[in-house]
């Protein structure tokens, strides 16, 4: 359970495991345990590096695919337990944006139609005038639907396509966004509009947004709370001010000392950890992260940390917290 | 060697021309610049403005005019079996997606050492060992062990190392690296602009670095040049850049890069639209469109560039950023 189970949340994640079957009967243990709450028009960003179970967990929760265990609550609404159709119907309520817009663009369908296609999945292109909502979710995400509309995606550039997965996952009026590295394949100028729109559109819809980057500097800019991940199970969750000015956990401090400032007398851009991200079929026992961390000891070795509260809605897994 | 020059690679009104459905478009368009030996150039712009293309001319695989002496050799006039040389050999190339990049069915071992091989006729046994001499200098831990990996069984940081171990395979004495960190995560990419910069300093060698974010190449660059639209826009020592800005793509660039040091919530001061089209450019200054300081002489004529007091420091502007608000 979360620990301040008193705070009511939209999505609440509780034990979530996620697993996929490996060579000769092996396991990779993709997402292990982890409980997690978004509250209502709260952005709440996932940080780690590639491979450690960011973007499993994101799939687990939209049900693409289930997870091995653990539950889904959205609203109240176990969505592991639901199937089939009426899942579909319910997928207005909780939409995805990906991190190559491209890619995640049908490419011989025009970017209309990809835009209307929630609704239609959802069965209720016969309740309301698709194209009405489609043009207005044109708008909303600043492109012209009149010029757009029937255009194929290989006409629009990266920016404009993202802001069309934007426009596609906002038409069914969604409570819940899940945005996967939505501007990790964006320049920076265009990745400062993408930010930008998300947050004017979070606000103006009251969006709750669990928002997955590598990019700590992204995600200190969107986010209410930040949540740290490392093979599969949270190391560090806490409100953004705080984290950033006094990150608890040691992988925390690596990942924020990592990022590159732009500021030739102190780049930052130092990696004081080494080696890479252990094997997620076989991982290290105890603390995860102790094969690259500076500040292992036996006991680390041996008993698993879990996440306790530091102080009001500071939560971290360490026994040698900083 | 005697007299060997101080510079490595100067270029003179490089300019190269495509044919487009719509006529011929310029993405790289009349750029000049010259780097020393030794030192990190820092090509700099968003998607489209003609550094990627920059490379391919430098490394003569698109066609261009203008001059390129790399060495002392104007490589425009040399033959095609010439330049065949010095690539892979003097001019090494590290790419941004190192699993594109990399020969899926060829153990990592055979592609290291196939330009010591082609370029340096060097035999299996002593390319070996320097192959796995360039995976240790390059990071890769057990090199031994991973000689007979193919590259779908590395990460993308390890994949990007032996990139790097085999543009170096050669010695060569310039590096291109295009955009060599954006697909990494930011604990690798550090990892590698420093493995990139330890090289270069040990082996006294130039290094051109690709990217698109100003955030990234503060830490390495010697020089910086910002390009839009196939120009350079401004180009200095990147101290002097860093320091005072003037022209105002530079500074939008900047300024769009989300801080880590900022406080939550800020809102990012974006650019809007995009970089315009190489077959629709407009008639003045390529940026006004976009640029919020845009006056009517920006929409009719070009800026030539201009040096700013420094000799080094350059920028096309017409209304440049004044000192106090550049570098804020």
């Amino acid at each position: 359970m979360s620990g301040s189970s008193e705070r009511k949340y939209l999505l609440q994640i509780e034990d979530l495991v996620v697993e996929f079957p490996a060579a000769r009967g092996y396991k990779v243990h993709a997402v292990s345990g982890v409980s997690l709450g978004i509250g209502a028009g709260e952005t709440l960003g996932l940080v780690g590096e590639s491979g450690c179970g960011k973007s499993s967990l994101a799939r687990a929760i939209m049900q693409t695919p289930p997870p091995f265990s653990g539950k889904v609550l959205l609203d109240g609404v176990d969505l592991t337990k639901i199937r089939g159709r009426a899942l579909r119907e319910l997928r207005g309520i909780f939409q995805m944006v990906f991190q190559d817009p491209l890619a995640s663009l049908n490419p011989v369908r025009t970017v209309g139609a990809s835009v209307e296609l929630p609704l239609r999945a959802a069965g209720l292109d016969k309740q309301f005038d698709v194209q009405q909502l489609a043009y207005e979710a044109f708008a909303s995400v600043g492109l012209d639907p009149e010029q757009h509309y029937d255009r194929k995606p290989a006409q629009f550039s990266g920016g404009q396509c993202q802001r069309l997965c934007i426009a596609r996952a906002l038409i069914s009026r969604p409570k819940l966004l899940v945005c996967d590295e939505p501007v990790s394949s964006l320049d920076v100028s265009i990745q400062a509009q993408i930010i930008n729109l998300l947050r004017d559109l979070k606000e103006s819809r009251a969006l709750s947004m669990l928002f997955i980057s590598h990019d700590l500097a992204v995600v200190k800019n969107i986010s209410d709370r930040v949540a740290v991940m490392y093979l599969g199970r949270l190391c560090e969750v806490a409100p953004c001010a705080g984290f950033f000015h006094a990150p608890a956990h040691p992988y925390s401090s690596a990942l924020i000392a990592a990022v590159p400032r732009p500021d030739p007398r102190q780049p930052g851009g130092v990696s004081t950890i080494s080696g890479e991200l252990p094997s997620a079929i076989n991982p290290p026992t105890g603390c995860r992260f102790r094969t690259r961390c500076p500040r292992a000891q036996s006991l680390c070795a041996e008993v698993q940390p879990e996440l306790g509260e530091i102080a009001v809605g500071h939560q971290v897994a360490c026994h040698f917290p900083l | 060697m005697n007299g060997v020059d101080k510079q490595l690679l100067d270029i003179r009104d490089l300019t190269v021309e495509l044919r487009d459905r719509r006529g011929p478009i310029l993405p790289v368009d009349s750029v000049s610049f010259s780097l020393e030996r030794g030192k990190t150039l820092a090509i700099v712009g968003e998607s489209g403005s003609g550094k990627s293309m920059l490379c391919r001319a430098i490394l003569g695989l698109v066609p261009s005019h203008g001059s390129i002496l790399f060495n002392g050799h104007d490589t425009g006039k040399l033959s095609a079996s010439e330049m065949n040389r010095i690539r892979g050999r003097e001019i090494g190339v590290v790419l941004q997606n190192p699993l594109s990049s990399l020969n899926p069915v060829m153990t990592i071992a055979s592609q290291i050492m196939e330009p010591m091989r082609c370029h340096l006729g060097l035999g299996a046994r002593e390319s070996r060992e320097k192959a796995l001499a360039l995976m240790g200098a390059v990071g890769i831990p057990h090199p031994q062990e991973r000689l007979s990996c193919y590259p779908h069984q590395l990460s993308g940081g390890m994949r990007q190392r032996v990139a790097i171990a085999i543009a170096l395979a050669c010695d060569p004495q310039l590096l291109i690296a295009d955009e060599p960190t954006t697909a990494l995560d930011v604990t690798v990419q550090s990892e590698i602009l420093g493995l990139l910069s330890r090289l270069q300093q040990e082996r006294n060698m130039s290094l051109i670095l690709v990217s698109h974010d100003l955030g990234v190449v503060a830490g390495v660059a010697d020089e910086i040049a910002v390009m839009y639209a196939g120009r350079i826009v401004e180009l200095g020592p990147a101290g002097a850049i860093f320091e005072r800005m003037r022209m105002r793509y530079t500074q939008a660039l900047f300024d769009a890069i989300p801080r880590i040091d900022d406080p939550p919530h800020r809102r990012l001061p974006n650019i809007p639209d995009q970089p315009p089209d190489f077959a629709a450019l407009p008639p003045g200054c390529r940026f006004a469109p976009r640029c919020a300081s845009a006056g009517e002489i920006c929409r009719n004529k070009y800026p030539p560039l201009v040096a700013d007091g420094d000799e080094r420091h350059s920028y096309a502007c017409w209304f440049p950023c004044e000192l106090k608000e550049a570098g804020r």
